[in-house]
This record gives C-alpha cells, sequence and structure tokens, in this order.
C-alpha cells in the first residue's frame, strides 16, 4: 500500500561497508550502519547540491501519520559516475528508499537504494568500471 | 568490300597493345596511392610523438620528454582518501611519528573521518566552512581528475575540487626564506630526469589540515612532490611530508599513486563547496542527526 511503512530489518554491517566510500568528507559517526530500512514515500524535493545530494520524501508510518524523511547520497560528482543526474527524481515520484537511519531515532538516514514504482533501480553503489580504453562518461561529446 | 573480322590479326595486336597499357597504369595507380599514403601518414599530426591521439590504444607508447600537461584522472575512489592520507588512514593501523605537540594538535582536531571521527555537526574541520582545503590536502583529500598545463615559466595544475589552480614557478627561482603563509604555499619545481618532475612547497598556512582525519602541518612544512611519466598515458604521483615541527621524520603520504591520460575533450566536473549549500546541509542533516550525540 502506497504512503505505508513496509518494512524494517537489521541486516549485518560487511553488507553496509559499500557505502562507506559515498561520504567523501563526513563519516558514519552519526549513522547506525548495522540496521537498513526500506521506506516508502512520495519524493518532495531532489536536492543536487554539495557537499551532500538530499532526498527529502514523505512517508506515512504505522499509525497513519506523515513523517517528512531526510536521506543524503554523496556529491553531484560522486553520484554522477554512480549513474544519477539532478533530473533522477522530482517531487510526487512514488518511490521506496532503503537507507541507514541516524543513531539519534529522527528521521534522517543515508541512502542506499532507490526503487521507482515502475521498478526503475537507483543504487548508490559504483558501477563496474569500465574497459581501460572506453569513454568517460563526461567525455564533452556526451 | 568486306570489314575485317575480330579474329584478323591485325585486331588482335590492337587488343594487346591495350591490355599492355591497362595493366601498366593499374599499377601507376597503386603506385601513386601508396606514395600518397605514405606521404600523408608522414605528415600527419597524429604521427608526431606524444600526440593526444596517437597513444589512445598504445598504453606503451613513449612517453614525450620533459612533458607532464593534459587532464589526469586517479579514478572514481582511489584518491578520495576519505580515512586520511591514502599511505596513512586513520584506521588505527597506520601510526603517524608524531611529536607531542603533533599528537596534541591531532587530538584537538574533530574530523568526520577516522578513528578520531565525530558526527558533522561536532566537527571543527575548516571544510566545514568552506575554508579552502589549501595544500597538500587538495590532493589528499578529494582529489579528482586535474588538468596540468605547461608554460614557458610555470607548471600550473588545476583541481576538480572548488575549482583551485595552483602556480609551481620552473624559471629557476629559489623558495622563499621568509614567506608569508599562502592557502596553497609557493611552489617551485624542476626536471630531475626526462620523466620525473618534481616540486617543492614552502610556506603553507597552519590552518588547514593535511588530510580529512585531521593531521596537522607546521608552518615550516616542507612538501615534496614526485611526477614521473612512465609512459604516455600514465603518471605516478608521490608526496612526502617533511615537518620537523609535528612529525619526528618525514612520512610518505602518496606513493606512485596511479593517474591515467584522460582524451583531449575530457570535461572536468564541477565540485564547488558552496557555503549557502552546506549551511542548507547542516541545517536539513547534520544538526538535527547529532542531536544527543557527544553526551
Amino acid at each position: 500500500m502506497r504512503n505505508r511503512w513496509i518494512a524494517m530489518f537489521a541486516v549485518t554491517a560487511c553488507l553496509l561497508g559499500v557505502s562507506a566510500p559515498l561520504s567523501a568528507h563526513h563519516g558514519n559517526a552519526a549513522y547506525d550502519t548495522t540496521k537498513q530500512l526500506a521506506l516508502k514515500g512520495t519524493v518532495t524535493q531532489w536536492y543536487w547540491a554539495n557537499p551532500h545530494c538530499l532526498l527529502k520524501f514523505d512517508v506515512k508510518d504505522a499509525k497513519g501519520s506523515m513523517v517528512h524523511w531526510i536521506a543524503e547520497t554523496s556529491n553531484p560528482p560522486d553520484m554522477t559516475n554512480r549513474g544519477w543526474t539532478i533530473h533522477s527524481l522530482k517531487p510526487g515520484d512514488q518511490v521506496t528508499v532503503t537507507l541507514e537511519p541516524v543513531k539519534n531515532g529522527a528521521p534522517l538516514g543515508r541512502v542506499l537504494q532507490v526503487v521507482f514504482a515502475d521498478g526503475r533501480t537507483l543504487s548508490t553503489q559504483l558501477p563496474p568500471r569500465p574497459a581501460a580504453n572506453s569513454a568517460k562518461p563526461n567525455s564533452a561529446k556526451q | 568490300m568486306k570489314g575485317r573480322s575480330p579474329s584478323e590479326p591485325g585486331r588482335r595486336e590492337d587488343r594487346t597493345v591495350r591490355g599492355i597499357l591497362q595493366i601498366r597504369a593499374r599499377w601507376l595507380t597503386l603506385a601513386i596511392a601508396f606514395g600518397s599514403l605514405v606521404f600523408l601518414s608522414a605528415c600527419s599530426p597524429t604521427a608526431q610523438l606524444g600526440s593526444p591521439g596517437a597513444a589512445q590504444d598504445s598504453k606503451a607508447a613513449t612517453a614525450p620528454l620533459h612533458d607532464i600537461s593534459g587532464t589526469w584522472d586517479p579514478g572514481p575512489i582511489e584518491a578520495i582518501q576519505a580515512d586520511g592520507a591514502k599511505n596513512y588512514p586513520s584506521d588505527g593501523k597506520h601510526d603517524l611519528p608524531f611529536t607531542p605537540l603533533g599528537e596534541k594538535t591531532f587530538k584537538a582536531h574533530k574530523p568526520g573521518f577516522g578513528i578520531t571521527q565525530v558526527p558533522v555537526a561536532l566537527a571543527n574541520d575548516p571544510m566545514d566552512i568552506c575554508d579552502p582545503q589549501g595544500f597538500p590536502r587538495i590532493v589528499l583529500h578529494n582529489f579528482r581528475s586535474t588538468e596540468i598545463v605547461q608554460t614557458a615559466n610555470q607548471v600550473l595544475v588545476l583541481y576538480e575540487f572548488n575549482k583551485i589552480w595552483r602556480v609551481i614557478w620552473t624559471d629557476g627561482r629559489q623558495l622563499p626564506q621568509d614567506p608569508e603563509p599562502r592557502w596553497f604555499g609557493y611552489s617551485v619545481g624542476h626536471w630531475e630526469s626526462n620523466d620525473t618532475f618534481v616540486v617543492q612547497t614552502v610556506g603553507t598556512d597552519e590552518r588547514t589540515w593535511l588530510d580529512n582525519a585531521g593531521r596537522p602541518h607546521g608552518g615550516n612544512m616542507r612538501v615534496e612532490e614526485r611526477y614521473r611519466r612512465v609512459d604516455h598515458d600514465h603518471l605516478e604521483m608521490s608526496v612526502t611530508i617533511d615537518d620537523q615541527q609535528m612529525y619526528t621524520k618525514p612520512w610518505v603520504a602518496l606513493d606512485k599513486l596511479p593517474l591515467t591520460l584522460q582524451p583531449a575533450d575530457f570535461d572536468i566536473r564541477e565540485m564547488q563547496c558552496s557555503p549557502s549549500e552546506t549551511a542548507a546541509y547542516n541545517r536539513d542533516m547534520a544538526k538535527p542527526a547529532a542531536v544527543g550525540a557527544g553526551k
């Protein structure tokens, strides 16, 4: 069902290690890296900025109350390397966001993955490295 | 009067002569075409040693002499160095030779990464207010695509992060004796050999950190960079820190970091520390995330 919590579960820290290089400047200290949350909600803003992009979205909790979540990703150059753009998300998009929550229980986190209603997926992990001689993604011709 | 048939002797002779002329013409055409190819390939700029297009598919192509110009890339994560200088990450396993003052200053720094990390809202990293990273942090944190330009008396280094550039003088001048501190110091360079460019830097501002883990430096620090053009498409970069105020001996922060030459049309991305965007991040994320921490 739309706009509702759909899952909360703990996973091992080894699964979360992939996100460590994402925050090039700000570390893990605020995050509970032993947990992941999968939140189904509606995007209110995709803020493409340094030092970190912010994904803002509304989620209806188990009691039916609307909770405004904010989750960070890395910076625009890093996200571009991962296939994201300034247009990747827009207000109104229905998404399921998997994130690491902060330790203090506030509705804040660090994005691991975004899945759209049609199944499209955006990951904050770096894709496999292209072949040595292939063109770079930020070649002027592209 | 009847005309001669094709089988008549005169007609056969004409055909034989025509055939010989046609064969000669084909050979002549081939010879002209071959000669043209040889001439054009010799004159082509892409055939010249060290031109950008020549070695696109040949990693082992000969490197041009005294030339490290071009756009170089260390890869997407190799030189981000979030936990501190690549050779000495702040992970409890790579101890730096701190002097007592170095140890004390390191512990007074509160970085967002490494073994002394704190939530960003509690950090005192000068970068959090968009102060310049300075040198050598510009190569020891968020070191990304970099363009190097050589002029008659300077080597200019253009960094992706904050669109910062450094000037390395190659006109034979000496380093200043009592320099006024600068965020990026004073640098002079020389060619140690045909493929190795060596840079010395002094006069860096003590307010900057060495790396993202909060390693300190003093005002008398001397930094040596070594750039070795391994072949046409590859450059190795090493950085050595010599700071007797904070460290008991010199240490190598980067050891032959590999950089790869990018195509001539490579467009370096923009990555700016914007005070307004940083303020928005601190308001929406960093400060509420740190509530309750450090108590």
